[in-house]
């Protein structure tokens, strides 16, 4: 049967991890980390660690334990009401989820336990300069052959905690064919190696910390090489549609929290006599906000249970999700801080982070128009 | 979280789509929107369909067997109505019945009454009109005026009724009228079931926007009915009233009509030239499209959602306020992009040589106008949903109107 609901264990999953961020990450905590370069506190990891999360879509036989995408999925949604700071989704979701589907058995067995128990951090550098989430993107940094493997040259951008992963997945361009979906490739970089160097953005969303890496003659040995020479593109699509559904789950819960703190000021603010609430220019936002936030809800499910299930309309759940989240995100959060009026333009209350993070999240792995017309050219090809 | 039709509502999908391509393939040419001087040819249609749904065990999914319904589920409704609209196989000239009446009928109606009138409905030998707003009770339905006095064993009726879509061709209406008119507006009311044939209905249709002349108004002169007409008590009006469009809600999904649309937006994108190139090349046309593909595909996880919560057991309730308001101003704005894309043939009617599609989406387009006002306007959708849903405050005008 149809069933759109949560088992009973994703629902234990996403109390225990309502209960995690409220009580771990409060909105101070936060703000320390909007402050804190590292983004987390040693503290926050090592209990999420505990809680087993980074694990949960590493293949037991690498330590983890296993279990589905949707699962991971709850998780994301509960900290996104927060919204959470630290390199969780850029070390679970982008490095986990790129070696279990690209590396070799080594680069698995090397790396994986350590993601899976919160030892090691990995993220993933695609975006350039230039930045374009298709082949034609991956084309300034370049690995080109070197003594017993590969030197890597070029700079990526927007990439996600690089500053403090312990590996760097590159993605770099080792072939100039006519076909620019060829000749893609994924290294895996140890982020000690020389000729690397690594620089905080100052980003407007302080929560998602995101690097400049710059690799300059960066030396790496054959054994780094992730999967076929060449033959990347379709694995970093699909990370990038697991990492988009991830997101946009986060998303969903941060537009939850933002109707909550809206309506609950709506009906205590008393302006002319009246709560705001019982004014129908405001009530009627809110209504509308309901409304895109339980569709955004609707839509973002099913791109997680899409990827969860490897279905084959994946690819167009997922931009389905992405730009409707991305709109709706957008629209509700700028009006969260509209109906707050004066409080809700201060640095003091939360609505910013929910605006900032908004945007951050809509521009990591394409933004609305971008995944509208990727659906449009996916209808339109079939 | 599972999306897939179980193996049984897949058989059902399996079992359903032969037989009504079947009956589709044996009809030959259905009669459309287009014909709209032969609204009677389509409503005859309508009535065949129904039979033949009937006939085969398709009328009535999720109602129950004893009354002629199937016993299904809502998703096995929502399969039905999708691969129904997908092929415009039939208009439904009879939400109103499906939607509403049938509905408060199982739900408030004696067991006479559930004999009497589901299986008429379900057969396609009734059709339903809705006798609610009147000239100066639209939104405000507690202000109605139309009167309803006792007389022995009988209700005499007298007033106006206004916007009663299907009147001239309903067999049966469901009716809301003032019956004390010295309790406050909402405590007066009491529900009626009125046989259309009634001495003392006068029907005078009402052209829309489309051309359509789909609603009426509807005068009562002296019209008498029996007490047995009444639904629940006297008293009860407002309260079945309110059920009746928590019902509508649920009860018919539009997910298969406006995939159609928006597939065809698809293939008219590759048709249709702006700039000088087509129009599917335009970025433009390609966000527009992508958004309403997105939009129509939420209506059906929307519905989903909903329905398989209900299929827990849970009841329905103003929660259908979301899925009404998102359909209808989905709607809107879609067939605004529709006369866009069109471009400057957006101007021309079924009918006419240039026309694109025969009219079709002119015709969507006009009708889409009434979906935010019908059934409950956008705004008291709204307002349902901030005060209802979200337990925002009453505004004080209307907060001291209750008193
Ligand atoms: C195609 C179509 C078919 C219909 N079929 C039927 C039918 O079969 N049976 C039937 O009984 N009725 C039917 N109706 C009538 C419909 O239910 C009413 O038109 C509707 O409820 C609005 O009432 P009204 O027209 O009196 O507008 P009003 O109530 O006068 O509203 C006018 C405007 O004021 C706004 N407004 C009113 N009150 C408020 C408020 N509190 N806050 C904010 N804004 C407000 C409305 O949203 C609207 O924009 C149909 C209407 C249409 C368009």
């Amino acid at each position: 049967m149809v069933d759109t609901a949560f088992t009973e264990e994703q629902d234990m999953l996403k109390r225990s991890a309502r209960n995690f961020v409220e009580n771990e990450c409060p909105p101070e905590y936060v703000r320390e980390m909007w402050e804190n370069d590292e983004g987390i506190t040693q503290e926050v990891w090592n209990k999420m660690a505990e809680l087993g999360w980074m694990g949960l879509l590493v293949p037991e036989e690498y330590d983890g334990i296993g279990m589905s995408f949707q699962d991971l999925a709850v998780v994301f949604e509960e900290m996104g009401r927060v919204p959470m700071p630290g390199p969780f989704f850029s070390s679970v979701v982008l490095g986990g989820e790129t070696i279990r589907l690209a590396g070799t058995e080594e680069q698995k067995k090397a790396v994986l336990p350590g993601i899976a128990m919160g030892e090691t951090r990995a993220t993933l550098a695609l975006m350039e300069c230039d930045p374009l989430l298709s082949p034609a993107g991956i084309e300034s940094v370049k690995a080109e052959p070197a003594a017993d493997g590969y030197a890597i040259n070029g700079i990526k951008l927007f990439v996600p905690d690089a500053h403090t992963a312990d590996y760097i997945i590159c993605a770099a361009r080792t072939d100039e064919g006519a076909d620019p979906a060829k000749g893609i490739s994924l290294f895996l970089v140890d982020s000690k190696t020389s000729g690397l160097s690594i620089e905080l953005l100052k980003t407007m969303d302080g929560g998602r910390k995101q690097c400049e890496v710059n690799f300059e003659n960066v030396a790496v040995p054959e054994s780094a090489l992730m999967g076929q020479k060449g033959e990347a593109w379709p694995i970093i699509s699909k990370v990038a549609d697991i990492a988009n559904a991830a997101l946009c789950m986060e998303m969903v819960g941060g537009m939850e929290k933002s109707l909550e703190l809206t309506v609950d000021y709506a009906k205590t603010r008393i302006a002319f006599d009246q709560p705001i609430g019982s004014y129908q220019a405001i009530k009627h936002m809110c209504a509308d906000m309901m409304l895109i936030t339980e569709s955004a809800k609707s839509v973002a499910y099913y791109a997680a249970w899409a990827v969860s299930e490897d279905t084959p309309d994946a690819p167009e759940a997922v931009s389905m999700a992405k730009a409707y989240c991305s709109d709706t995100y957008r629209k509700a959060t700028g009006d969260c801080i509209q109906i707050m009026g004066g409080i809700g333009f201060t640095w003091e209350h939360d609505a910013h982070l929910y605006f900032k993070r908004a945007r951050c999240n809509e521009h990591l792995f394409g933004d609305a128009a971008f995944h509208k017309d990727r659906l449009v050219t996916m209808k339109t090809s079939a | 979280m599972d999306f897939n039709l179980s193996p049984e509502e897949e058989a059902f999908r399996q079992e359903f789509v032969p037989w009504l391509e079947g009956v589709i393939a044996e009809k030959g040419k259905i009669p459309t929107f287009k014909d709209a001087e032969a609204l009677d040819e389509r409503v005859a249609w309508y009535r065949e369909m129904q039979k033949k749904l009937f006939d085969a065990g398709y009328a009535g999914i999720t109602w129950p067997k004893e009354y002629g319904g199937r016993g299904g589920t809502l998703i096995e409704s929502f399969i039905l109505d999708e691969e129904i609209q997908k092929r415009a196989a039939v208009e439904n000239f009879n939400g109103i019945g499906f939607g509403m009446a049938g509905g408060v009928i199982l739900a408030f109606g004696t067991d006479e009454q559930k004999d009497r009138y589901i299986p008429a409905m379900l057969n396609g030998s009734e059709i339903w009109c809705q006798g609610f707003s009147e000239p100066n009770a639209g939104s405000d339905l507690a202000a109605l005026s139309t009167r309803a006095v006792k007389d022995g064993d009988d209700y005499v009726i007298n007033g106006q009724k206004v916007w009663t879509s299907m009147a001239q061709m309903a067999d049966q209406c469901i009716l809301v009228v003032r019956t004390d008119p010295d309790v406050p507006k909402h405590k007066g009311l009491s529900f009626f079931i009125i046989d259309m044939k009634t001495p003392g209905i006068d029907v005078r249709p009402l052209v829309q926007i489309t051309g359509d002349a789909e609603f009426n108004e509807v005068y009562f002169d002296d019209m008498r009915v029996p007490r047995t007409q009444m639904l629940g008590e006297e008293g009860d009006g407002w309260k079945i009233s309110i059920a009746t469009l928590m019902f509508e809600r649920y009860a018919v999904s539009q997910y298969g009509s406006f995939r159609r649309s928006i597939d065809g937006l698809f293939e008219l994108a590759k048709n249709v030239t702006r700039n000088g190139r087509p129009a599917i090349e335009d970025p433009v046309i390609r966000q527009k499209l992508g958004q309403f593909h997105i939009e129509v595909e939420i209506l059906k996880h929307n519905t989903m959602r909903s329905r398989s919560k209900l299929l827990k057991g849970e009841v329905p309730g103003p929660e259908g306020s979301i899925e009404k308001l998102y359909w209808s101003e989905m709607n809107k704005a879609m067939q605004e992009f529709a006369m866009e894309l069109e471009g400057p043939y957006h101007q021309l009617m079924s009918g006419s040589k240039w026309a694109l599609q025969d009219g079709m989406y002119q015709f969507a387009f006009l009708r889409s106008r009434g979906n935010t006002i019908e059934a409950g306007t956008s705004e008291i959708q709204k307002n349902i949903i901030g005060e209802r849903v979200l337990g925002l405050p009453k505004d004080a005008a209307r907060a001291a109107v209750k008193k």
